[in-house]
């Protein structure tokens, strides 16, 4: 995802002198190839976020449309109340990029996890949030970003994640995307774990449970057709995210189901716990730890779905 | 590259004039509404007139204009000093300003973002007007604007880190067209600035920074107009003026006297201010008193 953005944004800056891209000293070498092609446009800011945030308010306000890059905990919760205030308040087109979603950056330690950024960013007003699904949902997106006429914020993960699409998706803020059809089970997926939603499909797919998944490349606002069709049609909708169970895509949907109630589908969730990673070890660990593997998934779906099999026995009889 | 003259040239008495008017209008509007922040409304009152009289190249009639100067008032809390400028400049019609803090209205206890034409940032959390201004002094380098942005902050402001972030930044983007003014009136909510926070010496702090810095009175105009004109000063730096000046300035009772942060004034302490800066004729709206 992370050279998808880089090579992504150069494309865009080039066409489009109203960019410049903000980096708040890291991405080293990432963006050569974009500094000679948007001279002028490019501004390492240095380890000072909130300067940053400020800073790309301000240049937005001019008629510019800034996009700010660094690690994901420290452009969001670093920072808050500058997205808060200069870019949400005063509604401006400013594009916010977190690399290193959830814990894609695991190893490094939880200073450097992001489990809480889209609960915190999807309470701001006139935020949009916006978690692709793979490096062609981040191209898509990026470009959805800076034409927005206001703050979006777009998590990334790493370098190197399995690709879903094999070209540019049909893509729009607010419309989920259907990867895969199926029946029985609906796999709601934010971000980077939509890779590990395809796998849990096939798992199932494997045990004769028909699978539909969604990339829900945008948190807010929700694809709230998408997830009424869900809840209308599927015996079992999970969420799926490396994000806290509290506030995140789980948390979005949780409170649209509050709204409406007496829907058919049971809602199982799968997310982060609520507390610190204090080990240490990479995102597959990290995934294991908090039961974010397909194997982990597809039984408990299954075992949802096995149950309601039997309930739905015991009332025919 | 500017697109219409400073359309202000003002004398330095016609703005002494200007900002004693301004004051007792402060008074009364603290009064009518209730508010607080009186005192630091007051205390950078002939920063603001200078500006607005002497210095910014602003049009009301165009007031988004793309090559107009910029100016953030990041002490948000002086709300009602930027409104009275604008309004006294025409921006707006004055008869607004006694809709300040009411309910439903447009003029807030901190400026929101473009409540009225000529507000260029939404204010009232410190710290944040001088990363924004900085951000439009860069832009107006992309943009090959000719341009200045003039950013007055507090004393108080300075505790703020994400000044000092943008202190930093300012001066390695070696932008001439920036202005940091600082109403340095040594107090801040509830205790001496001084006692809170080691801010003294506040100018070498600035200068140590890599900002070309001017001392200066702060209710002096002729001092403060010949500083915000000779911005950009040729040194190739930001430019940061400190500016000291006294809390609660023009009215005796107040002067240096902090209560005045959140005290509201009564009735017959606004007649008395009101005595105090020469405005004589006895329009003073008071509460009681029927709208026009």
């Amino acid at each position: 995802m992370r050279n998808a953005f880089a090579q992504q944004i150069t494309a865009l800056a080039e066409q489009d002198e109203r960019i410049v891209l903000l980096s708040g000293d890291i991405g080293n070498r990432l963006f050569d190839d974009y500094k000679a092609r948007a001279s002028g446009r490019f501004l390492n800011c240095g380890v000072a976020e909130a300067n940053m945030i400020g800073m790309a308010a301000g240049m937005a306000s001019c008629g510019l449309r800034p996009v700010t890059y660094t690690i994901t905990p420290f452009t969001t919760t670093r920072c808050l109340e500058q997205i808060r205030v200069d870019l949400c308040y005063q509604h401006l087109p400013v594009v916010v990029v977190g690399v290193g979603a959830g814990l894609s950056y695991a190893s490094l330690g939880a200073t450097h996890h992001s489990c809480e950024d889209i609960a915190l960013l999807r309470s701001l007003p006139n935020m949009t949030v916006v978690c692709p699904g793979d490096a062609w949902e981040v191209r898509a997106a990026l470009q959805a970003a800076i034409e927005h006429d206001g703050p979006v914020y777009l998590r990334l993960g790493k370098k190197g994640e399995a690709l879903v699409h094999d070209r540019l998706p049909e893509f729009e803020l607010g419309k989920g995307i259907v990867i895969r059809e199926g029946h029985d089970a609906c796999l709601v997926s934010t971000g980077n774990m939509l890779p590990a939603a395809i796998e849990t499909a096939e798992k199932l797919q494997a045990d004769g449970v028909s699978t539909r998944v969604i990339s829900m490349h945008t948190v807010k606002p929700l694809d709230e057709r998408l997830i009424a069709d869900a809840f209308a049609r599927f015996r079992v909708v999970a969420t799926i995210e490396e994000h806290s169970l509290i506030g995140g895509l789980s948390g979005a949907v949780s409170e649209w189901l509050a709204d409406r109630g007496g829907q058919r589908a049971r809602l199982l969730r799968f997310g982060t716990s609520d507390c610190f990673l204090h080990e240490s070890g990479e995102q597959e660990y990290a995934r294991e730890r908090f039961g974010l593997t397909a194997h982990h998934m597809a039984s408990e779906i299954q075992a949802v779905l096995g149950a309601g099999r039997k309930l739905e026995h015991h009332w025919a009889a | 590259m500017i697109s219409f003259k400073n359309p202000k040239t003002a004398t330095i008495d016609e703005m002494a004039a200007t900002a004693r008017r301004m004051r007792a209008k402060l008074v009364e509007m603290s009064h009518r509404a209730g508010t607080a922040h009186l005192a630091s409304s007051l205390s950078c009152v002939d920063i603001v007139v200078a500006a607005y009289y002497s210095a910014l190249r602003i049009d009301p009639r165009d007031p988004w204009a793309a090559d107009r100067d910029r100016f953030i008032l990041s002490k948000g809390h002086a709300a009602t000093t930027l409104y009275a400028a604008l309004a006294f400049r025409s921006f707006f019609p004055e008869a607004l300003l006694d809709t300040y803090a009411e309910a439903g209205g447009c003029l807030s206890e901190h400026p929101g973002p473009r409540c009225v034409p000529g507000i260029e940032a939404a204010t009232g959390s410190l710290g944040h007007g001088l990363p924004i201004g900085l951000g439009m002094a860069i832009a107006a380098r992309i943009q090959q604007r000719d341009y200045r942005v003039i950013v007055l902050l507090s004393d108080g402001e300075c505790n703020e880190g994400s000044v000092w972030e943008a202190a930093m930044f300012a001066p390695a983007q070696r932008l001439e067209n920036l202005v940091a003014i600082v109403d340095y009136n040594k107090w801040q909510a509830t205790d001496r600035s001084e006692q809170v926070m080691a801010l003294a010496p506040l100018a070498a702090k600035w200068q140590a920074f890599g900002w070309s810095t001017y001392e200066l009175d702060g209710h002096d105009l002729p001092a403060l107009c010949s500083a915000l004109q000779n911005t950009p000063d040729g040194s190739g730096k930001p430019v940061c003026i400190i500016a000291h000046t006294v809390k609660g300035r023009g009215v005796s009772f107040m002067e240096d006297d902090n209560n005045w942060h959140y005290r509201v004034p009564k009735a017959e302490e606004v007649a008395a201010a009101r005595r105090e800066l020469g405005q004589t004729t006895d329009d003073a709206k008071t509460k009681g008193h029927s709208r026009p």
